[in-house]
């Protein structure tokens, strides 16, 4: 017994036992959503979060611990998301025929975006870092942090906020989508992005590769939009 | 390979320092995204080796999340205090900005050149 718990106590301090936790989980979540025909309600980061955060919480290893080997899969988002350019430059004709259309959906969606989730919170009771914290959470997670953090929010709460939008979409949009017979995969991804950042276009781009263009698109527009807007309309709605 | 992950790493350290030096309100990546983006317009095409570097980090976009989603964990605390309004309101904008996008993007659309009906799942 005693040298199983000296192999626990190097591998749980070595940043390669949560390096392979994360990839396995995520290969479980991934295979359970192929093998669901890509069900978005198999959403393989949520199964991979639920797999994660039950393991973690069982042998009690706090989340620093963890980040200490996920944090080399973590940085490959950097790169990731500069790699968008890809899709989005193939997708140029049909982002230029379209330009109009996509500023104007963006622009209509950022805005929902941010209006419905406070004032359903705001009617609901909720307390002011709360509302705050909301504001922004259709937009990708280190620019709404940081927005968060610029109206006096809590930008740990944000990144949270922003992480349940992202899988939530994932989730629903398709559904949404289908219900209500809209076919077009640029106004599909479109939507997807807008809504749910990067996990939406993660979802958009297994799906197909048009949806998948239009999804980065809208993720980095809404992101430069709300910046650059919501401090303004925020001050202008609650004076401070 | 080596070659174009590092142009991608480069436009990434280029966004970062720019943004910090003028103090804008964007994640250095977003602005590598332009970056490259433009660097593709003025070169004309995808090099073939960039478009696989690029596929093989996006094939895999979702997993890059799960460090991230399993911060959760953090703010149980947090997450409870306003469990309802917070549930409540996540749902319901979450749909309704999904059904506004895409019911704006698609009535402005012209029809898909390839004729192929979307749907997924």
């Amino acid at each position: 017994m005693r040298d199983l718990r000296d192999v626990w106590v190097y591998l749980s301090a070595n940043p390669l036992l949560h390096l392979t936790l994360t990839l396995i989980a995520y290969r479980i979540g991934l295979a359970i959503y192929q093998r669901g025909g890509l069900n978005p309600m198999l959403n393989p980061v949520m199964i991979a979060v639920i797999l994660l955060v039950s393991v973690l919480t069982m042998t009690g290893t706090s989340y620093q611990t963890y980040f200490e080997g996920a944090q080399f899969v973590h940085f490959l988002l950097g790169p990731a998301t500069v790699a968008l350019a890809v899709p989005l430059y193939r997708q140029l004709d049909a982002v230029k025929r379209s330009a109009a259309a996509v500023l104007a959906s963006i622009a209509a969606g950022a805005a929902t975006a941010s209006i419905t989730a406070v004032g359903v919170a705001y009617a609901l009771g909720a307390s002011r870092d709360t509302l705050v914290s909301l504001a922004p959470k259709s937009v990708t997670a280190p620019v709404a942090m940081g927005i968060s953090e610029q109206l006096g929010g809590l930008p740990s709460l944000t990144a949270v906020l922003v992480m349940m939008t992202g899988i939530l979409g994932a989730m629903l949009g398709p559904v949404i989508m289908n219900l209500m017979g809209i076919k077009n995969w640029a106004a599909r991804g479109l939507a997807m992005g807008t809504t749910s950042h990067g996990i939406g276009t993660a979802r958009a781009m297994q799906v197909n590769a048009t949806a998948g263009a239009f999804a980065g698109l809208a993720m980095g527009i809404n992101a430069l939009a709300t910046a650059l807007l919501l401090p303004l309309v925020w001050r202008l709605v609650f004076g401070k | 390979m080596l070659h174009y992950l590092t142009i991608l790493v480069c436009c990434q350290l280029a966004g970062e320092l720019i943004v910090t030096a003028l103090k804008m309100p964007l994640p250095g990546p977003v602005l590598g995204m332009a970056i490259l983006f433009a660097g593709l317009v003025v070169n004309g095409g995808v090099p073939d080796d960039l478009g696989k570097v690029a596929d093989g980090l996006l094939v895999n976009l979702s997993l890059l999340f799960v460090p991230a989603g399993t911060g959760i964990m953090l703010h149980t605390g947090l997450l409870s205090r306003d469990l309802v309004p917070i549930a409540v309101s996540i749902v319901v904008s979450t749909i309704a900005t999904i059904a506004v996008t895409a019911a704006i993007m698609s009535a402005l659309s012209p029809p898909q050149p390839d004729g192929k009906d979307g749907r997924d799942a």
